[in-house]
């Protein structure tokens, strides 16, 4: 498509009016988008930001003409560029996809057809809609991927998904969206799956590129320091409805609605740190390799005290869940030892005694595949009880109800399986079936990176309040920032491997900082919209100067 | 050495193991079988010296292990011994046949009729498995699902009378004998198979249809699928190009039990079509404890087994590019 043809920057690009959108569930139609209207110019960028179950993707996709299976356009108009694609025959619909407007997936990991090489399918849509010849578009693709900022642009295309990396697979699906030069992408949380470190130069490579082609964007996010970074004006939905429209700035300055500003007060909660010098837990210099390969754990020592939060902070690949699974003893290290009370553990998991399984539980990122889904509440939780504390019949309900009262549930969940909660119910569960053996430490592995923001506040203020209340030790695992402010006293960062530093949080997150810890910190995102311009153009200037 | 390649030579050595381990549970349990050979024969009437010294003529009073080194031994080198048939029949002649030559002919039939069955259910049963996943839901992957489903559910002989009171007694079309002789031209052959392959068709194409089926329709929730809608794919586009070239493994280790099913499978489609193939030779020599043709036979059917599951193995890895394409 050439220039002229593609209209004017400001021009109205694409017009949603009153769009209403029904999911099936529960052997009935619920409106999951109820009314919400958007107006997009061309070049515009538009953040569309609220909690899970907002409908933020349902109507992201809808801009599209697209409704997921399971979901139906129920009503409004979708004008886009002078069409209403509600009432747009699908063949003429597909025609659109891939050409004029464009998508980008959350997990570029799998949305990636493992079956083809990568610049086959970043010129598939462009070779099918018959916009470039097969040879021009591989050529444009190869010069996309060096405007992204991809190592080797002229050969990654030959790879296949599994063989590059998550951040580089993201870009290559930037590339993918914008192959065919459309008029419009829709980012549905793409850098969500990313570690802070990967998220920037992802979200700088992004924003070079749509405004490189004046594409007009939505941008779907539950990170408003993200989309702060990325969006011209801000959608603020919540139930399917909008709750705030305004321009970035004004509404980063000034919020309108109390929703708004509680997303904003998320990464407010902060935890005073205490020192303490009681050792509950020591990993004493262990090495751990995965089948014998190259080493994942390389002479790791982290104390850890008694009652306190270890935060182990790193980006993924760095061995952060794999020095969990040597603590638990999934993975036998092999070199070193740990020690709990001052006593060596034996290293795998079937030689240890139940008191020794008992006393150090864990919770993982996943909830919902950390839990047997046709258990009920009863049986995920009950079990730990009758394994552990050996409780039947009644005592053991009596419990069972005492420890969802302290996960702050009622009793009207005793009896679901898990499809039927949420995911930050979900993880309440899991809490409570570690809570449920009574143990001395308990491992959280990202426990909190899978919900969206409100949903972490909650789940952060309950571990809180339990560890205030039981004595909590945690092992905290986290590549998130706020995360760690939020709950820990002492940090232990880590890089291939290798513990970087470690020491309290007052410590660790103030200068002089090692290179690592500088480049994890100034990585996260903050909710000034010139943030990601200012810390490109400063380590523009220190990549220069060093 | 590029990993595939080694792999595969890794999956030949453990089926030629496999093999071997099969050598020695086929030679024990037939030694542990009730009865004696010798006894069978002659009657029970018969003077234990006799016995002894017929035992003697067939090596069956050496030790077991020497026998079996020598069986084995003889397998390698394509030597499967003597029938044990048509000895002792009197005159102390020796009018045996060696197991080779009676195994041969019965394995090219039975090859023969396989390779014409599968040559049409397996195109077959891929096209319906695709067409049905294309269409799913509609009044065609119902049809389809119904038909296959039914003709799974009869037993064989059942079908095979069907198809003969159809094919050959209504309507003379094809004959409902098969007994092909060993001077049959290639055509004569396929029209004389003609029915049984029918039946062998009839009764496989549903499993490997409903495989390709449900592997095709299983991958279509993947994010990889979506995102090929959103890039204008048509649904047969995304199935023929996104979805089965990453359904070859689960499809392809069901063909190759099928095509298993019928080399070693197919012996009561031999005995109503009256077809002289190896499942009949194997049925005749249990029954006069022949054991050198059991023997035969039975390694016969396990080197089909381990050689077409090696197939499906070495297939499903070729089609998965984080093994072809490691990192």
């Amino acid at each position: 498509m050439s220039d002229q043809n593609r209209g004017k920057k400001g021009d109205i690009l694409l017009e949603m009016k009153d769009i209403v959108i029904d999911g099936y569930s529960d052997d009935r139609w619920h409106e999951i988008v109820k009314g919400v209207d958007v107006t997009l110019r061309r070049g515009e960028v538009m953040g569309l930001i609220g909690e899970s179950g907002a409908g933020k993707s349902t109507l992201g996709l809808a801009a599209m003409g697209f409704a997921r299976p399971g979901c139906r356009l129920t009503s409004g108009t979708i004008m886009f560029d002078g069409q209403d694609l509600m009432k747009t025959p699908e063949a003429k619909k597909r025609a659109l996809r891939g050409s004029r407007i464009a998508y980008v997936a959350q997990s570029a990991a799998a949305s990636f057809n493992p079956a083809h090489t990568l610049i086959d399918q970043t010129v598939e849509s462009v070779i099918r809609h018959r916009i470039k010849s097969a040879d021009e578009a591989r050529k444009d693709a190869r010069q996309l991927y060096a405007d992204l900022q991809l190592p080797n642009p002229d050969h990654i295309g030959d790879r296949y998904p599994h063989q590059v990396s998550g951040g580089q697979l993201q870009r290559v699906m930037t590339a993918m969206a914008m192959s065919p030069r459309p008029d419009l992408i829709i980012f549905d949380e793409p850098t969500t799956a990313l570690d802070v470190t990967t998220q920037v130069e992802v979200l700088a490579s992004m924003r070079r590129i749509v405004e490189q082609f004046n594409t007009a964007a939505i941008y779907i996010t539950h990170d408003l320091a993200v989309v702060a970074q990325m969006a011209d004006v801000i959608k603020v939905l919540r139930y399917g409805v909008t709750i705030e429209d305004a321009d970035t700035r004004s509404m980063l300055a000034n919020p309108a609605k109390e929703y708004t500003r509680s997303l904003w007060s998320v990464r407010s909660i902060e935890k005073d740190e205490e020192r303490s010098d009681d050792i509950i837990l020591k990993v004493d210099g262990i090495d751990a390799s995965y089948s014998g390969s190259e080493k994942v754990l390389d002479n790791v020592t982290i104390d850890v005290p008694r009652g306190h939060t270890v935060a182990i902070v790193g980006e993924s690949g760095s061995g952060k869940s794999t020095a969990a699974r040597a603590i638990t003893g999934l993975l036998p290290p092999s070199k070193g030892q740990i020690l709990y009370n001052g006593k060596p553990l034996p290293p795998a998991l079937k030689d240890r005694s139940v008191d020794q399984l008992q006393n150090i539980q864990m919770i993982y990122q996943m909830a919902d595949t950390a839990m047997n889904p046709r258990q009920t509440v009863r049986d995920i939780i009950g079990r730990p009880l009758e394994f552990y504390l050996k409780l039947r019949g009644r005592e053991r309900d009596k419990r069972l109800m005492e420890l969802i009262e302290m996960i702050e549930l009622d009793e009207s969940f005793i009896d679901r399986v898990p499809a039927e909660m949420s995911g930050g119910q979900k993880q309440r569960v899991c809490i409570a079936r570690a809570l449920a053996a009574n143990p001395e430490v308990i491992i959280c592995d990202e426990v909190t990176s899978a919900l969206d923001q409100i949903v972490q506040k909650g789940i952060l203020e309950l571990l809180l309040r339990l560890q205030r209340e039981f004595g909590l030790t945690y092992i905290f695992i986290t590549h998130d920032i706020a995360t760690v402010k939020a709950i820990s006293d002492q940090i232990v960062v880590m890089l291939q491997g290798q513990v970087v530093e470690q020491g309290m949080k007052s410590e660790i997150l103030s200068p002089p900082y090692p290179d690592y810890t500088h480049l994890l910190l100034s990585s996260v995102p903050e909710m000034d919209p010139d943030w990601l311009t200012g810390l490109l153009a400063k380590r523009k200037t220190e990549q220069a100067a060093g | 050495m590029h990993p595939i390649v080694r792999t595969i030579l890794q999956r030949l050595g453990l089926g030629l193991v496999t093999l071997f381990v099969v050598s020695l549970i086929l030679f024990s349990s037939i030694e542990f079988l009730p009865g004696d050979f010798g006894e069978a024969v002659l009657g029970q009437a018969a003077l234990p010296e006799t016995v002894a010294a017929f035992r003697k003529e067939l090596g069956l009073d050496l030790p077991v292990h020497e026998r079996y080194l020598d069986w084995l031994g003889g397998m390698l080198t394509g030597d499967m011994g003597n029938s044990f048939s048509g000895r002792g029949a009197g005159g102390g002649q020796d009018r045996s046949r060696a197991v080779i030559d009676l195994l041969a002919p019965r394995l090219a039939n039975t090859l023969f009729l396989a390779s014409m069955a599968a040559i049409i259910s397996v195109p077959l049963a891929l096209f319906l498995g695709i067409t049905a996943a294309l269409y799913r839901g509609s009044i065609y992957d119902r049809l389809v699902n119904a038909c296959t489903l039914t003709t799974i559910s009869f037993p064989e002989f059942f079908v095979a009378y069907i198809l003969i009171l159809i094919f050959s007694s209504f309507n003379q079309i094809f004959p409902s004998l098969a007994n092909i002789s060993p001077d049959a031209t290639f055509w004569e052959r396929v029209y004389l198979s003609a029915l049984p392959a029918m039946t062998l068709t009839l009764v496989i194409v549903a499993h490997m249809m409903r495989m390709t089926r449900a592997a095709i329709i299983s991958l279509m929730a993947s994010p990889y699928i979506e995102m090929a809608e959103l890039k204008g794919a048509s649904k047969s586009e995304i199935i023929l190009k996104h979805a089965l070239p990453n359904a070859w493994a689960p499809i392809v280790t069901v063909i190759a039990f099928n095509l298993a099913y019928l080399v070693v499978g197919v012996v009561v489609v031999e005995v109503v079509f009256v077809y002289p193939g190896v499942g009949q030779l194997m049925v005749d020599a249990v029954r006069t404890r022949d054991v050198p043709v059991v023997q035969g036979c039975a390694m016969i059917f396990a080197a089909t087994y381990i050689l077409l599951n090696l197939f499906a193995d070495v297939i499903a890895i070729i089609t998965n590019p984080r093994l072809l394409h490691p990192r």
